[in-house]
């Protein structure tokens, strides 16, 4: 069954398409991964599953709500099923690391302070900062930081787990412990994760399937194995890696040349 | 000409926009303010509330109390060389005493409020944008409504007009002292006269307008900061913004208080 349904979606920016036409089904308990290069609209689509922003046509349901149209105390409802680890990681500076993993079930529940200091240290254990927590977000390093904003988001504990860009800016180890994380929160919790990521590597080590945009538009949706073997030219660029427009050596050396030559001096 | 008008026009709208943009934010302020109240509303916000009172309020009594001092020294020094040519040095007493009640105590204390913690609202809120912090505040079901302005105007509420009284006190201090020391004025005599010079009326006109003052600050200050659009020069122009746009509907609105009290006969 489809936890999130997306539909002929439509998003322009200043008359400009980003997304043009999305038919996407992520089902529940799959991980879904969102790949592509930079511009190609995948941060645009998980603001719009997010609801942080309304698209021009289309639809997107998440647990059978459509959140395009929904009222915002349904968006709301919505919202408490949805946890994200922004690409920023996004913690409040002003908190502590407990204070902000802390802070959705302050807001949401009635739980007694002991129990949500109780939750806040399992969570936190979870990803591994269970003796981080009296730190503030300054104070730990990008990893750490990403982790904590994991551990926020897994506060509620919600059906579906959303990470922007989760490997970026982090060196190969720590992306790769942030990937064995996704999947250890995947086989423990059971919980629907959506991915959005540039890095190959990431996708191809935690996704269940891949959808492939290019220019707002899915190029290619499936297993790891059916993107790996598609003949799709978008798709084998981005697996071969070979740039979109090769610089042209010769004629960039005559153009300084050219450039050289205007700036001599007069003898 | 048709540039010109076009121009025009586009300005218009683009200030209309901004006024529009201000009242629907006071709107939505004054509906999520319970939650910043003491007993009714939620303990954390009123926490943040009382934490934002020390900033505006307690943080900024050193400035606004030398601001008024150096204020009433000027206005009484000026205000002496002028009636003491006409023998009608007593006279500085009703300038210095009605003068800051009703139009020096608000508008200094608005000027320093909007300098400190104007800025600093657009600052804090535009950097939080910059770093999606308003964003995974929306994904957890948090309006930043409620959350981040809620409390700082609430603050603003309280504090402006407590910093206005303590600006006309320190300014009217400061005129008793030159007056003792040109004139060798008994302070309680200066007191006395200054009792009788000002009326209830004249303290609470200046409070009305302290109270409108705040509301400007805390709203120009916030939206400045919702508005950020792009990176840290973004929120380096908003700040810039907060401080010029603020100060400028402060002397606006000061205009119109003051011939609105004028003509209904208030002062």
């Amino acid at each position: 069954m489809a936890i999130v349904s997306i539909r002929n979606l439509v998003v322009e920016y200043d008359g400009r398409r980003v997304l043009d036409g999305l038919n996407l089904d992520i089902q529940s308990g799959e991980t879904m991964v969102l790949l592509g290069g930079s511009g190609c609209g995948k941060s645009t689509l998980l603001r719009h599953i997010l609801g942080l922003e309304r698209p021009n046509s289309g639809s997107i349901s998440v647990k059978g709500t459509d959140i395009t149209r929904c009222t915002p105390a349904e968006l709301k409802k919505v919202r408490r099923s949805i946890g994200v680890a922004f690409q920023s990681a996004a913690l409040f500076n002003s908190l502590t690391v407990q204070d902000n993993v802390a802070l959705t079930l302050r807001e949401h529940t009635a739980l007694a302070p002991s129990i949500i200091d109780l939750v806040v240290w399992m969570k936190l254990a979870v990803v591994g900062l269970a003796d981080s927590g009296r730190r503030f977000p300054q104070e730990l390093s990008g990893g750490m930081k990403k982790r904590a904003a994991v551990a926020r988001a897994l506060a509620l504990d919600p059906e579906v787990l959303v990470f922007d860009e989760p490997s970026a800016g982090l060196d190969p180890i720590v992306a790769a412990e942030l990937d064995e994380l996704i999947l250890l929160l995947k086989e423990a919790f059971h919980m629907t994760i959506i991915v959005v990521t540039h890095e190959l590597p990431s996708a191809f080590r935690i996704a269940d399937r891949i959808a492939m945009l290019y220019n707002g538009a899915f190029s290619a949706v499936g297993t790891m194995d059916q993107i790996r073997s598609s003949g799709n030219p978008h798709v084998r660029q981005f697996l071969d890696r070979v740039p979109d427009n090769m610089a042209q050596a010769p004629a960039i050396a005559a153009h300084f040349k050219q450039y050289l030559q205007s700036q001599e001096p007069t003898q | 000409m048709a540039t010109v008008i076009e121009d025009v026009g586009k300005k218009t709208i683009d200030h209309l926009n901004y006024v529009g943009s201000l009242n629907i934010q006071l709107l939505a302020t004054l509906r999520a303010m319970k939650s910043a109240l003491p007993f009714v509303g939620n303990r954390y916000r009123w926490k943040a509330s009382v934490q934002q009172m020390l900033q505006i309020g307690v943080d900024a009594m050193p400035m606004v109390s030398l601001m008024a001092i150096c204020t009433g020294f000027i206005l009484a020094m000026q205000g002496a060389s002028e009636l003491r040519r006409f023998g009608a040095l007593h006279y500085v007493i009703d300038l210095v005493a009605v003068g800051f009640t009703r139009e020096l105590g608000p508008l200094i204390t608005a000027i320093a409020v909007s300098g400190r913690s104007g800025s600093s609202f657009a600052a804090e809120i535009g950097t939080m944008k910059v770093t999606e912090e308003l964003d995974s505040l929306r994904v957890m079901a948090l309006e930043p409504i409620e959350f981040v302005l809620a409390p700082k105007y609430l603050a603003a509420l309280i504090t402006v007009p407590c910093l206005t009284v303590v600006c006309n006190v320190f300014g009217i201090v400061a005129g008793g002292l030159f007056m003792f020391f040109s004139t060798r004025l008994a302070p309680l005599l200066y007191f006395r006269s200054v009792l009788d010079s000002i009326v209830l009326s004249d303290v609470i006109t200046g409070l009305i307008k302290s109270v409108a003052f705040a509301t400007i600050i805390a709203h120009v200050g916030c939206l400045e900061g919702f508005r950020v659009r792009g990176g840290p020069d973004a929120v380096g122009r908003s700040t810039t913004s907060a401080v010029v746009k603020s100060t400028f509907l402060v002397i606006v609105a000061d205009a119109v208080f003051t011939a609105i009290f004028y003509f209904t006969g208030k002062s």
